[in-house]
């Protein structure tokens, strides 16, 4: 296997933007707002950066095509700019870009930058829209939480766990994750609800309710990169630097041959085992100090949990009932609040992730700040649906870890 | 040279609409209607028009040992959803019967299924290859006409060519005048009903004795030899008034299926016909009539063969799997006879790309997918690249038919956030029993009896998209669950 990124690249700046409905921003000004705490967070002139990624999903409600709004957006100086896009794992995809940049030698100093303008279709949730020509002839009528509903019934028929059980572990993620919202200032949504309001709310696609959904938000994100000498150079000390960056891609296996039973993601499994590969680590569940997975419904964490190897197979219902993932349990997940308060831009939400891990690895975290010091933060995405989707992981970690 | 009738099928949709539920809905307005509101209507789900019946009906006429190589499909309908783009056609592919048979559409009157028919067992006499005939009719009807009452939808399928079969033609007559007890122009979405006394004593009356006698005739029977007497207008006591005049016994009446479906227009007569063939003794004699623009007659004598062949599910088999509903407005918002709000959700485009569909119609139309010659494995869709993790293979892949196999259920929601004419939008994924698997949309969930993963599903043919911007529909299969009985 190749030798991978560890410590070869730093991230010497990043930003984000407040999430939610940003009623009276365009893309544009929320993608200057994220930019301008990067480069200050930075501290280094914005003619340094040589190469950009942009990252959005649907890109149809808001800037259009190609990298050339981004390079609008924060006047930058004829640098290549290159638009992404991978679902809900877009983000992470253009933090890869930039991250391989630097690590090739290609540029010194890169930028990624993600984006999402979602409040603009009139209706709540995410816009409906064409998956394409062939594809809207014979594809289900699916929605995300449709599509990631299912998960529940299968996952619940091979672990013979009661729905009861099952509803309930899933209401506690969506508590845990509004209780760490609550403390985000830039979170979308900040209230605090209870088990019961969870299991009273209205039916989504069952079993998912309202509150086993995730917040679609407008927001967006950026992290400055450099290589670990560099930044020495630019006096910067405690560096957080890449350990892992891994994307796993269905190939239609679970879409369309017999043998994945619908209850877990074959994409995550892959990616995460490469992922500890590439950062050195070998007990996750143990060396792993912080974790921010894609909470587009709180069945989704769940499942993630046992994919990313933090629990056993089977074993998460028990691991969220104990409060293992809490903000002060033994791994405490989406400490800001996750996809499901933070909010969801879909573009800007794989660095919004790594936003957060990189605040508090810096103890920058303010009232969410974890009390030990973290050492290595997983951040992971999963885009499309469960029987075919992109799924990325991403570990940053502090220097020489 | 014998012709006759080889197999025979039906399709009542699922859905029974009662009709105290359509009248109380009018009662403000026309309280006589409530002296019609006995029994239900069976009631199209919104996925379901003339042409997804059709396909229902063949597909329960021929069964799944697809070896029949037919001359024609010909398909009668007074709403045919296409008014230039073959609706034949459409169930030609739909079955995958091959390009080599001539596919015709037959409207016009509310007789177009027994000509159709009669065009059918005309040209199949000495004949090599038998001929389908599909009658399917969805009436679109103002809300609190009668014909809102007395109409149903539903389709029949009849394989007819040479030989006896299992009910040989001994005779048929067509007697054609322009009589018209209602009519529905080019531009106009419904019929424009005439006086119904004048229909019943000048028309059904005076015109259908006329082509009965002469089919009665030339088979060389009488009126009082009938054991089967099928007549389909929804009048009542029209039948018996009918079987007076021309000396058939009144236990010879057959039902006009008012009290369990309503009449389906020009299917009709089929819909009656087959369900006379299900409770047919060999020997006995069946007269089938129509109405519209004059009468078609034709008389079959049922033969032994009936007794061995293969049955499906048929008019009876239907009628007993119905569905009880008791809201109007659901009718009133799938037959779009109501401007109901369908958010903003229901505004993406459904632009169906006429070169897609054509290029990929075997799949969408056919639901073929793949089976491996290297591995063996079932696929959907076909693809050239084997998905088999241990195969691999590169145009690898023969054609496979998917409609005919059960599957299993796998995964399932539903979901009220999606939008869907009716919510909550079932979907799920499935797994063929043979292999293969599709994550696919469902139709004709009970929403009582709701899903259970491992039961039972079967495919249908059914309305995927209606694109109500160019006025196109797109076709495709969806799962429906198989509820036991």
């Amino acid at each position: 296997m190749a030798k991978g990124i560890r410590d070869k690249v730093a991230i010497i700046g990043m930003g984000c933007s407040k999430f939610g409905e940003r009623w009276n921003d365009n893309a544009e000004d929320l993608m200057l707002e994220a930019f301008i705490e990067a480069i200050q967070d930075a501290g280094v002139e914005k003619n340094l950066i040589e190469a950009a990624w942009l990252s959005t999903a649907i890109e149809e409600q808001h800037v259009g095509k190609s990298g050339i709004p981004l390079a609008m957006a924060l006047r930058l100086p004829y640098i290549p700019v290159t638009r992404v896009e991978n679902y809900c794992a877009s983000g992470s995809e253009a933090f890869r870009g930039a991250v391989y940049a630097v690590a090739s030698g290609a540029a010194d100093m890169a930028l990624a930058l993600g984006v999402e303008k979602l409040k603009d279709s009139g209706y709540g949730g995410l816009p409906q829209r064409s998956r394409g020509a062939l594809n809207d002839q014979y594809w289900a009528n699916v929605s995300a939480p449709g599509a990631f509903a299912q998960l529940a019934g299968a996952y619940q028929a091979k672990h013979a766990i009661p729905a009861h059980d099952l509803k309930r572990a899933m209401a506690q993620i969506s508590v845990k994750s509004h209780e760490n919202g609550f403390k985000n200032p830039k979170a979308h949504l900040r209230s605090i609800i209870d088990e019961d309001r969870v299991l009273n709310a209205p039916i989504v696609a069952e079993p998912l309710g309202l509150f086993d959904c995730c917040g679609v938000s407008d927001g967006a994100a950026c992290a400055i990169v450099t290589t670990p000498e560099i930044a020495h150079s630019l006096g910067k000390d405690n560096l957080v630097t890449v350990k892992a960056l891994q994307l796993s891609v269905s190939n239609g296996s679970e879409a369309h041959y017999n043998s994945w039973d619908g209850s877990y993601f074959m994409t995550t499994r892959v990616a995460a085992e490469r992922a500890y590969m590439e950062a050195g680590i070998n007990k996750p569940r143990e060396q792993i100090s912080l974790i921010e997975v894609h909470d587009c419904f709180s069945i989704t964490e769940l499942i993630t949990m046992e994919d990313l190897y933090i629990s056993t197979e089977g074993g998460a219902v028990k691991d969220v009932m104990d409060g293992f993932f809490n903000s002060d349990g033994q791994l405490p997940c989406q400490i800001d609040g996750g996809l499901k308060c933070f909010g969801h831009p879909i573009g800007a939400s794989g660095l919004r992730m790594i936003y957060e891990m990189y605040l508090q690895m810096q103890g920058r975290a303010n009232k969410r700040q974890v009390s030990s010091d973290p050492v290595f933060g997983l951040t992971h995405n999963l885009g499309g649906f469960p029987h075919q989707n992109v799924c990325s992981v991403v570990i940053i970690g502090m220097e020489g870890a | 040279m014998s012709v006759g009738i080889h197999a025979f099928g039906a399709h009542v949709p699922q859905l029974r609409l009662e009709r105290s539920a359509i009248a109380a809905a009018h009662a403000w307005w026309n309280p006589g209607l409530i002296g019609m509101a006995k029994g239900q209507r069976a009631m199209a789900n919104w996925d379901e028009d003339a042409v997804t019946m059709a396909v229902e009906a063949a597909r329960d006429c021929l069964g799944t040992d697809s070896g029949h190589a037919l001359a024609g499909v010909y398909l009668a309908s007074t709403t045919m959803p296409f008014q230039d783009r073959q609706n034949s056609g459409v169930v030609a592919e739909a079955l995958s019967l091959g390009p080599d048979l001539l596919t015709l559409d037959m409207s016009g009157s509310q007789r177009a299924g027994t000509s159709a028919l009669t065009a059918a067992l005309q040209t199949a006499r000495g004949a090599d290859s038998p001929i389908l005939i599909v009658a399917a009719d969805k009436r679109r009807a103002r809300a609190s006409s009668s014909i809102e009452m007395t109409s149903g939808d539903g389709a029949a399928a009849l394989l007819v060519g040479p030989g006896c079969g299992v009910a040989q033609l001994l005779g048929r007559h067509t007697h054609a005048v322009d009589f018209v007890d209602h009519y529905r122009g080019q531009d106009n979405e419904f019929d424009y009903v005439w006086e119904e006394r004048w229909t019943r004593d000048e028309g059904y009356m005076k015109l259908v004795p006329i082509s009965a006698e002469a089919a009665m005739n030339e088979a060389g029977v009488t009126g009082t030899d009938i054991d089967h007497f099928c007549f389909p207008a929804a009048m009542r006591r029209v039948a018996g008034m009918l079987a007076k005049k021309m000396g058939i016994a009144e236990d010879s009446v057959r039902s006009n299926l008012h009290p369990e479906m309503g009449e389906a227009g020009a299917a009709h007569a089929m819909v009656m016909l087959v369900h006379a063939l299900e409770a047919a003794n060999p020997g006995e004699l069946i007269l089938v009539t129509s109405f519209g623009q004059g009468s078609d007659a034709l008389v079959f004598e049922v033969t032994d063969a009936i007794k061995n062949m293969r049955r499906g599910r048929g008019v009876t088999g239907c009628l007993s799997a119905g569905r009880m509903e008791n809201n109007y407005m659901r009718y009133l918002a799938f037959n779009d006879l109501i401007e109901l709000d369908r958010g903003l959700r229901a505004e993406v485009d459904k632009q169906t790309g006429m070169t897609t569909l054509y290029r990929n119609k075997d799949m969408i139309l056919s639901l073929f997918g793949g089976k491996c010659r290297t591995c063996g494995t079932l696929q959907f869709p076909k693809s050239n690249i084997c998905v088999n993790p241990n195969c691999g293979a590169t145009h690898s892949q023969d054609d496979h038919r998917f409609p005919d196999t059960m599957a299993k259920l796998n995964s399932f929601t539903a979901d009220r956030l999606t939008y869907s004419p009716d919510p909550p939008a079932y979907y799920g994924m499935v797994e063929f029993i043979e292999g293969g698997r599709a994550m696919i949309d469902f139709t004709d969930v009970d929403p009582v009896l709701g899903l259970e993963v491992g039961m039972d599903m079967r495919m249908v043919f059914r309305v995927k998209d209606y694109d109500m911007m160019r006025g196109f529909r797109r076709y495709f299969w969806k799962a429906a669950p198989v509820y036991k009985v």
